[in-house]
């Protein structure tokens, strides 16, 4: 046992002399770890249109897919820690003690975890997008577009990221039309095309002509388009899949982002931080708008996408009612991000509880 | 002139020998497989069955991988051997997590040497507890167990979705579905200082002892070998058809379970949505793999489990698409059903006549 000790502790000298001086002979890698396939035309896609644009800033990348949140990831981590890249993208929130565990154990090796909260370690950072923004956009168009001022909305889980989607669609919704009504149904998954369908079906069914969703897969427009109604892409540009009922998509654009890390990492200037950007930051990117919108709707978006960028307008500006009338942020006011970042209750004018 | 000719009875050598001819078979399509897709397929081999486990973390890794699958799979074969289809495994260690991990939560912030006994014993009760329903249902209601076990999967994944998204989400952190971090009591101690691989190999190891030893040596075994064979046959010999079968799948239950209380005591340490990659539909490939024996049983979860390992090296290394793993697990399943022909029918190369 003593032996094996010893041993493992030369082995790890070795490892890392061999480590450090490989980190300075070299360019930087950055590797990449995913809960889907890159090819599910949503989270994961995006996050490997990020990395290519990280490959096209001249970096050499690496990427695993399908990396489940159980015991496994770990593994995945100190693999890719172990075998020479500097920085690493953990892109999903069941990721986060993992990176936190595995930073610890490698100090020259940076972490980048998206959508978490635990920054353990002065080589982790966290990022994030701010969604609610480009929610703003759809709801707007929702509310201008619906007949039946019956909106259906598919979600995921009942965290703080969804909610607060939820309540910004809402809210816009509401300002361009104070009848509208949105039903949500809860599918309780991220990615599961059949889930999704059936949940969008059930809402087409109760009379919502106008479908938002907060799951990845493209199953939710492909049924707007049969039933005819319309939806919002989700994560990536989805047009293409049902061009008659996407109006517009809300995408996720990474690359600048990841560009600017491993930039940092490779000009040793990289340092923790918890990054949160919106449109401004074109970290939220809003597709092509739909030529069935009418003109002035479009040039309305137009604005509020430019005033949502400069900051002119914020998505939660008072006054703002939860859904038994308390109010939740006074007139003139915009709520902070730390009342965003645990936001659970829902504004008024969302039908239904969140489930407990 | 080939013919083929049925076999009187099917042969023992055989049927040790086409887990190994499935093996291999599986490499050669694996490399065809490779091949196609553009890599070269003996690099692609080597990154996949070789490179993970060639330094002292893999193997560790290994074991790691391959405890839970040799724990569901020696209790699936105490099912399979005594003709009880029993496909919820999955279901089985999920609800003796839930009871496992619920229990680890009561412990919440509590230390002392008793806590981890009871959190075992725990899961072993909940998976027991869960593999009784299609156990009861089968004996008292006729109801097929295949689609029992396989529905109640699904129920078990619901539950501890609810749980962790609602009552036992940690109050600390911002509704993300994850409950608190279990205390270093609740635990199973780490075998190596730096290695994920813990305390839960030996509940595996025991698993396979006990069940050799009954297999071969107790009454019960021979009871669950004749209903294996024939029922018929079983119930002639008066056997107490119902009580076994309750049992058998109780033992079964009790595996799955303590192969959950191993992910989230073990290298998880809390419970969250994703506490197994589908261990319990992959350990029902291991107990076929292996024969239903337990020794076989041994191999074929390490053999399962270094696909899972070398499709992450594979990918980052060469940047194989990291889903080749299941193919080769489908595979494996596959070349060793088809080999089984040969069980019982024999290959027989006639000289042509003049």
């Amino acid at each position: 046992m003593h032996k094996f000790f010893i041993r493992s502790f030369v082995s790890s000298l070795v490892l890392l002399f061999t480590f450090t001086v490989a980190a300075i002979a070299k360019d930087v890698k950055a590797a990449f770890v995913y809960i889907g396939p890159t090819g599910d035309h949503g989270w994961t896609y995006q996050h490997d249109v990020g990395r290519k644009a990280v490959e096209a800033a001249g970096f050499k990348t690496t990427y695993v897919e399908g990396v489940p949140e159980s015991a496994d990831a770990e593994r995945v981590l100190r693999q890719l820690a172990n075998s020479g890249h500097d920085v690493i993208f953990t892109t999903s929130f069941g990721y986060m003690n993992p990176t936190n565990k595995v930073a610890k154990e490698f100090p020259n090796v940076k972490f980048e975890h998206a959508t978490g909260y635990k920054r353990e370690h002065p080589n982790v950072s966290t990022y994030a997008a701010r969604f609610y923004e480009g929610r703003t956009i759809l709801g707007t168009i929702a509310g201008t577009m619906t007949k039946s001022n019956i909106i259906g909305y598919v979600a995921s889980f009942p965290i703080p990221e969804v909610i607060r989607g939820i309540n910004s669609f809402t809210l816009a919704a509401q300002k361009v039309n104070p009848n509208i009504k949105t039903k949500i149904v809860w599918a309780f998954t991220w990615y599961d095309p059949g889930k999704e369908a059936e949940a969008a079906k059930a809402l087409i069914d109760q009379g919502a002509d106008v479908i938002a969703q907060h799951t990845d897969s493209t199953a939710i427009v492909q049924m707007a388009e049969k039933a005819g109604v319309y939806a919002f892409g989700q994560a990536s540009d989805m047009d293409k899949f049902a061009p008659k009922a996407v109006l517009t998509s809300v995408e996720n654009n990474w690359g600048p982002y990841y560009v600017d890390r491993v930039k940092a990492v490779a000009n040793g200037t990289w340092s923790q931080k918890d990054t949160w950007h919106g449109i401004g930051d074109g970290m939220v990117v809003i597709s092509d708008l739909d030529s069935q919108m009418p003109a002035d709707l479009r040039s309305k978006v137009k604005k509020l996408q430019a005033d949502l960028a400069s900051g002119k307008v914020h998505s939660f500006t008072g006054p703002i009612y939860d859904q038994k009338g308390n109010l939740m942020v006074a007139e003139g006011k915009t709520a902070d991000d730390g009342m965003l970042a645990g936001m659970m209750t829902y504004v008024k004018g969302v039908e239904g509880d969140i489930p407990k | 002139m080939i013919k083929i000719v049925k076999r009187d009875q099917p042969s023992r050598a055989i049927f040790f020998f086409t887990p190994v001819l499935a093996i291999f078979l599986t490499l050669v399509a694996g490399g065809l497989i490779f091949f196609i897709l553009g890599f070269k397929p003996f690099e692609a081999l080597k990154f996949f069955f070789i490179v993970p486990i060639a330094d002292k973390y893999g193997f560790s890794e290994l074991l790691l991988k391959a405890t839970p699958l040799c724990l569901i799979a020696i209790g699936l074969s105490f099912c399979f051997k005594s003709n009880n289809w029993n496909i919820g495994a999955e279901g089985q260690l999920t609800f003796g997590a839930i009871v496992s991990g619920g229990v680890a939560l009561i412990f919440y912030e509590q230390e002392g040497f008793y806590i981890l006994p009871i959190v075992i014993l725990a899961g072993a009760i909940g998976g027991m507890l869960y593999a009784s329903i299609p156990a009861i249902l089968k004996t008292y209601f006729n109801t097929n167990e295949i689609l029992v076990s396989l529905m109640l999967v699904y129920v078990s994944k619901l539950i501890l979705d609810y749980l962790v998204v609602g009552p036992w989400s940690n109050p600390e952190g911002f509704n993300f579905p994850e409950t608190r971090q279990f205390s270093d009591s609740a635990k199973l101690p780490l075998l190596f200082e730096g290695l994920r691989i813990h305390a839960g190999i030996f509940l595996a190891l025991a698993a396979v002892v006990i069940s050799w030893f009954v297999f071969y040596k107790t009454y019960l075994g021979f009871q669950m070998k004749v209903s294996g064979f024939s029922l018929k046959t079983a119930k002639y010999a008066g056997y107490k058809g119902k009580k076994m079968i309750i049992l058998v799948f109780l033992i079964s239950g009790a595996c799955a379970g303590l192969a959950g209380v191993g992910e989230i005591t073990g290298p998880i340490g809390q419970l969250h949505r994703e506490i197994s990659p589908d261990y319990g539909f992959t350990a029902i490939i291991v107990a076929f793999l292996g024969r239903l024996h337990p020794v076989g049983i041994i191999f074929a979860s390490l053999v399962v489990a270094i696909t899972y390992l070398g499709a992450e090296t594979a990918q980052i290394f060469m940047q194989i698409p990291k889903y080749t793993g299941q193919v080769f697990q489908g595979m494996i399943l596959f070349f060793l059903l088809a080999s089984d022909y040969l069980l019982f029918f024999k290959i027989k190369f006639i000289g042509s006549k003049k």
